[in-house]
């Protein structure tokens, strides 16, 4: 199959997909217990209030119809507009998406610069102390609630050890950023990292026995150019991969991180909605974080194409 | 014929339990998470018999003392005895983890033996709604999910079961493809057995290995989540001790009791560890020879 053919292939079949999830974002509302706009509203809420909202929302409508408004005002890009703040829930969730993108790149390159020395020791290493040493990792830090982690990290590098690092906030400018996200990017690349090095591990432990690696061996290479040039290049490959399958585990991770450190990105603003009783927003974050994910994992499997020829086929 | 091929899988089974006796305790990271689990769950039965005080029990007097004869590991803000709702807290977190397992893992091995086994439109019905589950990150869903429903423990049960099916239903589908075009299954099929025989006296048996190994694994991810849940505020609600709930409350004394936030994420912790090693002793233990 062609590389184009894939593409299109694959877009078809994300379709479907992004659809049921606006489906299933649209039923979030129909989930709540009893009367959706009173339980929203509240008790102190008046009657006419209710049965505005009610109205508002079409909530008195049968479901296609309802389904039906719904999906008319996403293609216009309007989510609803939050009780809150009383703006597009859209826009508050365009507004804060910077913060959070900086997370996850961020904390995507720390996971992997955590993670792939860890690997290639591991799998140089097989069956001896490193390699069980780095086995356990995954073992341990699976089991590390983010959050909990997060609260560590801050009472280690940022309330002693001479206050190294701001405890919260976003800061100004570029190096205030960067500053103020190492800790919260090193709270979500620790607790990516374990999933990482053991895929990673598994990826090259196959490339090193594979036969190109036997016959750049029996060549002559030294092994440290077999591992860079060969072996490296080729489990790059299942890194993308990896990265972008966890990419659902990457964003969840940055909610609750972002909470710790009170980072006003995404995952903050829907924590605080839950508590403004926000639905509109909540529901908003909800698509956006999972149409996200779905693109990122059609771009994943497009780049696995590109890189791997053989994926096409399969 | 196919009482034949209903002894030749029986005797597979009775094989696999035998060499199961036969290794376990040469396994040792199933001894490990044995032993760890074992600690905890004897230290959450036996609650009233190794806590000093009742969990709920406030003494304002004696607010955020640090650790001492009478209370092991300090006082929280309302003056209540930390190590007895750590004990307590081992209580209502692990029952909630085992059962919030429990629902996912009956409803997605259902779906996945049925949609492994029938194919066609129940198939691809499944895969696109597994593929939909799949897409929502799970922390966010499962927030959202609790917001709807309300906070609870019975919420929650709910809000897990709808995330969580997707991965025994992957797992078991994935199973039951292989399985049903083994040889006992197509003679089991010659010999004019019912579906549902077939279904649940062969293929269930030799495909629930796995979604078993990975329940184990799955209950490190419930923990978590019911952890991360109290810590927001969603999980289960006070004055019942969670050890979520627990961190929240004393990050706001870190500076003065750092004890109070860092404890309660250390039972987390050896908690999942014990679990974990006992999820992989158990894929060793049951991978066949």
């Amino acid at each position: 199959m062609s590389l184009s053919g894939y593409v299109v292939r694959r877009l078809l079949q994300a379709v479907p997909v992004a659809l049921g999830v606006t489906i299933l974002v649209f039923l979030l509302i129909h989930l709540v217990p009893g009367d959706p706009a009173r339980t929203i509203l509240g008790n102190q809420a008046t009657a006419p209030r209710v049965a505005l909202l009610r109205h508002e929302w079409g909530l008195d409508r049968p479901l296609p119809v309802q389904y039906e408004k719904f999906m008319g005002r996403l293609v216009h890009g309007d989510l609803g507009s939050s009780l809150f703040y009383g703006v597009n829930a859209g826009h508050l969730v365009l507004q804060r998406l910077p913060v959070t993108l900086w997370l996850i790149g961020l904390g995507a390159l720390f996971s992997l610069l955590l993670a792939v020395p860890l690997a290639v020791i591991a799998a140089t290493h097989r069956d001896r102390l490193a390699d069980h040493v780095v086995r356990v990792v995954p073992l341990v830090g699976l089991g590390f609630p983010a959050f909990w982690l997060g609260i560590m990290l801050l009472l280690v590098f940022g309330l002693n050890l001479g206050r190294l690092f701001p405890v919260g906030g976003y800061g100004e400018g570029f190096f205030g950023h960067l500053h103020s996200m190492l800790l919260p990017a090193l709270t979500v690349a620790l607790g990516i990292s374990p999933i990482l090095v053991r895929s990673l591990r598994a990826g090259l432990l196959e490339v090193l026995e594979s036969d190109y690696v036997t016959t750049a061996r029996s060549k002559g290479l030294s092994e440290r150019r077999v591992l860079v040039r060969h072996a490296l290049r080729n489990a790059a490959v299942s890194t993308v991969s990896v990265l972008g399958v966890n990419i659902g585990f990457l964003v969840g991770g940055t909610l609750i991180v972002e909470r710790v450190y009170a980072l006003p990105g995404v995952g903050l603003l829907m924590i605080n909605s839950i508590f403004e009783r926000d639905f509109p927003v909540v529901q908003a974050v909800t698509l956006v974080f999972s149409l996200l994910v779905v693109l990122v994992y059609l771009l994943t499997d497009i780049a696995h194409a590109l890189l791997d020829p053989r994926v096409r086929f399969e | 014929m196919a009482v034949a091929a209903e002894t030749i899988a029986e005797a597979t089974l009775a094989e696999h339990r035998h060499g199961f006796r036969r290794r376990w305790y040469r396994t040792p990271s199933f001894v490990a998470g044995v032993s760890v689990l074992g600690t905890i769950l004897l230290l959450a039965a036996l609650a009233p018999l190794v806590t000093t005080h009742d969990p709920t029990q406030q003494d304002l007097v004696n607010t955020l003392a640090g650790p001492s004869s009478t209370h092991w590991l300090g006082t929280d803000d309302l003056g209540r005895d930390v190590w007895s709702r750590l004990v307590y807290g081992a209580r209502t977190d692990l029952r909630v983890a085992f059962l919030a397992v429990l629902f996912p893992f009956v409803i997605g091995t259902t779906i996945g033996l049925l949609s492994g086994y029938y194919g066609r439109v129940v198939d691809t019905l499944t895969s696109w709604l597994v593929n939909v589950v799949v897409a929502f990150p799970f922390y966010v869903l499962i927030i959202a999910l609790v917001f709807v429903l309300g906070s609870g423990t019975r919420n929650i049960y709910i809000a897990i079961t709808i995330v969580g099916w997707v991965s025994y239903t992957r797992i078991v589908r994935g199973e039951v493809l292989v399985a049903k075009r083994r040889e006992y299954v197509l003679a089991a099929r010659a010999g004019g057995l019912s579906d549902a025989r077939i279904l649940v006296r062969h293929l269930l048996p030799n495909v629930i290995t796995q979604a078993i190994v990975f329940a184990m694994s799955d209950i490190v991810l419930d923990i978590l989540a019911i952890v991360t849940l109290g810590y927001l505020g969603l999980g289960v609600q006070p004055p019942t001790p969670d050890w979520g709930r627990m961190i929240a409350d004393g990050q706001g004394y870190l500076t003065t009791n750092w004890q109070l936030a860092t404890f309660p994420g250390i039972a987390v912790v050896v908690t999942a560890l014990g679990l974990s090693l006992l999820a992989d002793g158990l894929a060793d233990l049951l991978r066949p020879e």
